[in-house]
């Protein structure tokens, strides 16, 4: 239809953003109390297995039936209204802890999945994932994002579920492990 | 790996081995006759980018529901005097007031409309208010450095703020990073989500860091520097900046809609 733009380039989000960007209840999309709430964790490695502790993650999900919310209210939440994205920077350790709910498959026979954006200190440019529940075999198999994978690479993407219902993620920048990280269509070459 | 074992800061490394490595990459780049539009991510001259890379190719995918939408964000968010800087405090904060506006667009010139622009900077001094900045310059107690706002219906957004000063970083020896505000930026789907900074024009710094210089490509990293703007300056208050984003192309073409929420 119109013009296409060059994208302006990304650049790391630095180590300084700790006072700008994270915020109250960021990486909470339901409270703790929430019949449903579920344990969303892990840790972001580094190449040589190190933990980042200067990394921040953000997701965005459908809820329980798999709607996508477009409300307002993820800076300043009213405690009700399921808004579909979280916010947090990793601990001292590398550790990262979301409340939410699990998702919903948006499409029937969709794997449903959380998609995620990481940023950290020494990362030039952001980059994109997917956190699939780890439930619906038959929908993981059919999926054309996962089935595209050699099984090794595969598994980097699909949470395990814990013994107390959490979803345990970890996020390999790089080296054995290494996390699939995306692009989409209109992503240029180097993006 | 076979990447060299490299503390990310050690500052082991002098300006003149830092800048050998870029020029190198950079001479490398001018002769491969490829147009790259983004940073490398893999740029070893930025020392802390060495094992935070991925080494694997990015893996293509199709965006599913999810992923074309992003989240919505409104007046409940976001009060109009966040993206007011300079009145964060009990009193003025101390420097070059100054104000920088543009517009967001998507890959496509579509202004993207009512979506949520986040800045952060150090202030004057180029000193952040954040714990583990041990930089010994002055915090200044007017001045978080911190703001919001909300897109217009032209996609326009407009911050006023303290013009940032430049600071060193660990990367090597004598490292100062060029003057810079971070913009962290949403489209109106998730996979238009970036984090950039902008720079000012005429840096004498630009050719000595690698964070700037990761995008190789002159006129992509150009993308980054703001332009001086007279008419945006204020007369006896403010100097005026503009600079346009642009984020990747939508995959879903917005309607109406995007901005009724
Ligand atoms: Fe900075």
């Amino acid at each position: 239809m119109s013009e296409q733009l060059v994208p302006t380039p990304g650049q790391t989000i630095g180590p300084f953003y700790g006072f700008a960007l994270p915020y109250a209840g960021g990486e909470n999309l339901v409270d703790r109390t929430h019949p449903n709430a579920v344990r969303l964790h892990g840790t972001v490695y580094d190449g040589h297995g190190d933990p980042v502790p200067d990394s921040m993650l953000e997701i965005w999900q459908a809820d329980a039936e798999g709607n996508v919310s477009q409300e307002p209210g993820s800076l300043i939440r009213d405690g009700y209204t399921f808004t579909g994205f979280g916010r947090v920077a990793v601990d001292n350790v590398g550790h990262y802890d979301f409340t939410t709910v699990n998702p919903g498959a948006s499409e029937p026979g969709k794997a449903p999945f959380i998609a995620m954006t990481v940023f950290a200190r020494g990362l030039l440019n952001r980059l994109f994932t997917r956190i699939y529940l780890p439930e619906d075999t038959q929908a993981l198999a059919n999926d054309p994002v996962l089935s595209a994978l050699p099984e090794d690479r595969r598994s980097t993407l699909i949470a395990a579920r814990e013994a107390d219902g959490s979803l345990r993620f970890d996020i390999r920048l790089q080296g054995d492990g290494e996390t699939v990280f995306l692009s989409y269509p209109n992503h240029r070459a180097d993006s | 790996m076979a990447e060299p074992v490299v503390s990310s800061d050690a500052a082991a490394n002098s300006q003149a081995e830092i800048s050998a490595d870029m020029r190198e990459i950079s001479r490398q780049y001018a002769e491969s006759g490829v147009v790259e539009t983004q940073p490398r991510i893999d740029y070893a001259p930025y020392r802390s980018s060495i094992l935070r890379h991925p080494t694997k190719d990015l893996h293509h995918a199709d965006p599913e529901t999810i992923e074309l939408w992003a989240p919505a964000f409104g007046q409940r968010d976001v009060h109009a005097l966040e993206a007011d800087l300079t009145i964060q405090g009990g009193g003025e904060p101390i420097g070059e007031r100054m104000t920088v506006k543009g517009r967001v667009l998507d890959g496509n010139g579509r202004p993207v409309r009512n979506q949520l622009v986040e800045i952060w900077q150090a202030n004057a001094a180029g000193r952040y208010i954040h714990k583990r900045d041990q930089h010994p310059a002055p915090i200044d107690p007017n001045f978080t450095g911190v703001g919001r706002c909300l897109t217009g219906d032209d996609g326009s957004y407009s911050f006023t703020t303290i013009k940032p000063g430049p600071y060193p970083w660990k990367n090597h020896h004598n490292a100062w990073r060029p003057a810079h505000i971070h913009f962290s930026l949403f489209g109106t789907d998730f996979t238009q989500r970036m984090i950039t900074q902008m720079y000012f024009p005429g840096d004498p710094l630009f050719d000595l860091d690698p964070i700037y210089q990761a995008i190789v490509d002159p006129k992509a990293r150009e993308r980054l520097v703001a332009t001086y703007d007279h008419d945006t300056s204020e007369h006896e208050w403010s100097l005026g900046y503009t600079w346009d984003i642009v984020l990747t192309g939508a995959h879903r073409t917005p309607t109406e809609e995007d901005s009724d929420v």
